[in-house]
């Protein structure tokens, strides 16, 4: 059982030692880099798979016992997580071989690829406050250097924000893990649980839970502490930014919706109308960014953020369904994510640029890619029958039954305006005919394989998530009940003493 | 001895904080380096301080006597201050490519990747 929860933290560990011995022979980086990525991503089957039958597991790294050791936990919330983590990790990988540049791959870019996923598991699999601080910065130090790697002048810029921003929110996110040991004498999230559940309405925990409220909001790129995001996104090679835009932030997104559900829950008129309104400002701000910005990648930066803002609405509303709408939206958002800036890079192939000015005529000399656009950019839009359509559904559907109908109104008319957005990249890189312009030669076969392969996957899952929305609802309601309800987690971490 | 390390937990978080706010990169990232050991601080001091009684257990004993100083803290801001001195070595040599490239350590004129 153990073996199960360790080995999506040990298979990327592993992928990253070894490429850093292989570090003079690119093509076996290359091998290694997807042989991994896809045992990776196996393994995270068996675990979603084991944690839908048995429910929450647990495992105690060094075998010391709950409170006391590190404790990793698995309940669907995670196993959805580190599943999404496998098939991004996998998707970019085989994008990676045709697209990456041989300088930086033999600086070490697959190592750090590896690395930034065995942080990202890790965070979203263990069971310890200060563990989740470690995992953090695991993630955070391979995307420093992801990011900057290469020493374009833009990254550099783009890298000082996104480095200076992040480390203000760790140091936040420390001294918030500081007080609250000294509040509680422990740093278990499931023992956190029951001994905050007695305090009541404390001040002092409310205040906590607002220091962390800032700090991981300031990693999920939730208004006002999102303009890191924006101005870093776009500037590494788009690999890169499609692996940040799809996991990074969800990880922020999900420690919300961790300690928010399951530690910080004393005072919950008050913290979770916080969130819903930092939700609602959030969704409107991204999608105005949006508006302004005429560069393929960084409308596609804009939309994460006001995205964000969907996910962290369930959260504030706070009831079953609610949860279950923001896992679904969570689910979804990431495989379009990063399919999205994938087309964004066989676009900046075919035609050489990420300006929506030089793009066009990709409809008529690549039908197929403009085919594969339109997949995940009318499922962010939220058309039936693909998958945004459901997500957004069910939050709708939530907010109306908790009454909250101004939230209700912004999310549908951010929708439509994320619709108008997604509709002026198709008018402007696809339908219009193609400015004059060198195109770059033309990909090879084998290039070509590696560009659309991981686009065609993700398209697939995502009109799988829509036609499946069923099935997927089931799972994302099941979470929810674990997570509105924690005391199977808890039990599972402490066994009898927590119940 | 709370009320003075509460005192300078204080002044560090407020200079650090004006230290990010000023233009220079150097002066951003000594403020960081300020934030991150005011978070030590906060840490040690709100873990409880017990002077003099180390958690060290007598012969022939198997629980240390108490009260005891609790040395999870410590472990706690061991981990933290090793990580952050790993990213500050980082930070720097970032920021001072930054600024070779940008010919300046002025942060207004690193606004290229903004609008």
């Amino acid at each position: 059982m153990s073996a199960l929860i360790f080995a999506p933290l040990l298979i990327p560990f592993g992928c990253a030692v070894a490429s850093l011995l292989a570090r003079r022979n690119v093509r076996l980086q290359r091998r290694l880099s997807v042989a991994g990525t896809g045992a990776l991503l196996a393994a995270s089957v068996g675990l979603m798979a084991a944690v839908l039958q048995r429910g929450v597991l647990c495992a105690q790294a060094g075998a010391w016992p709950a409170p006391y050791g590190i404790t990793f936990v698995a309940d669907i919330l995670s196993a959805v997580m580190v599943l999404l983590t496998g098939l991004m990790g996998f998707a970019t990988a085989v994008y990676s071989m045709a697209s990456m540049d041989e300088a930086r791959e033999r600086f070490g870019y697959y190592p750090l690829l590896h690395m930034l996923l065995g942080g990202v598991n890790g965070a979203f699999l263990t069971g310890d406050l200060f563990n989740l601080y470690v995992w953090f910065e695991v993630m955070l130090i391979a995307s420093f250097v992801l990011l900057a790697l290469g020493g374009e002048r833009a990254q550099m810029e783009g890298a000082i924000k996104y480095v200076t921003l992040n480390l203000t929110a760790s140091a936040l996110f420390l001294a918030g893990v500081g007080i609250l040991y000294g509040i509680a004498g422990t740093l278990n999230m499931a023992d956190l649980s029951l001994k905050l559940r007695d305090t009541g309405h404390s001040g002092l925990v409310t205040c906590v839970a607002m220091l962390f409220l800032t700090a991981f909001g300031v990693k999920a790129a939730l208004f006002p502490v999102f303009s890191w995001l924006p101005a870093s996104y776009h500037t590494p090679p788009v690999a890169v930014s499609a692996i940040f835009a799809g996991l990074l932030t969800k990880v922020g997104v999900y420690a919300l919706i961790r300690v928010f559900t399951l530690i910080f829950t004393q005072d919950i008129p008050y913290t979770h109308t916080i969130i819903l309104w930092a939700a609602g400002l959030t969704m409107v701000t991204g999608v105005l960014g949006a508006f302004a910005q005429s560069e393929f990648r960084r409308i596609l930066s804009f939309h994460i953020i006001s995205q964000i803002g969907y996910m962290v609405m369930g959260l504030g509303l706070y009831t079953p369904l609610a949860l279950a709408g923001s896992l679904f939206y969570i689910t979804h958002h990431i495989v379009v994510k990063t399919n999205l800036f994938l087309v964004s890079g066989v676009a900046h192939r075919l035609r050489g640029s990420y300006d929506l000015k030089k793009l066009g005529g990709l409809y008529a000399s690549a039908p197929l890619v403009a085919g594969l656009f339109l997949v995940p950019a009318m499922s962010l839009a939220g058309m039936p029958p693909l998958s945004g359509f459901f997500a957004k559904l069910l939050l709708t559907k939530a907010g109306l039954e908790a009454g909250q109908w101004a939230i209700v109104g912004v999310a549908l008319a951010v929708g439509m305006m994320t619709l108008m957005s997604m509709t002026k990249i198709w008018a402007e890189a696809f339908w219009k005919a193609a400015p004059g312009g060198a195109a770059g030669p033309p990909p090879g076969r084998r290039e070509l394989f590696c560009l659309l392969a991981p686009v065609i996957l993700l398209a697939a899952v995502t009109l799988a998530i829509g036609l499946g929305a069923g099935p997927v609802l089931e799972v994302a309601s099941r979470s929810a009940q674990q997570l509105m309800d924690n005391s199977a987690y808890v039990s599972a971490v402490l066994g009898e003493a927590g119940r | 001895m709370e009320n003075l390390l509460a005192l300078v937990i204080g002044v560090l978080y407020a200079a650090g904080i004006y230290m990010m706010l000023r233009r220079s990169l150097v002066k951003l990232i000594i403020g960081l380096a300020l934030l991150s050991n005011a978070a030590n601080l906060l840490i040690f001091t709100s873990g409880g301080l017990v002077p003099a009684r180390p958690p060290l257990v007598a012969p022939g004993r198997t629980l240390p006597s108490a009260p005891f100083a609790d040395p999870l803290p410590q472990a706690l801001i061991l981990t933290a201050i090793v990580i952050s001195f790993g990213v500050m070595a980082f930070a720097l040599a970032l920021f001072y490519r930054a600024a070779e490239e940008a010919g300046a350590d002025d942060l207004d004129r690193l606004t290229g990747t903004d609008t």
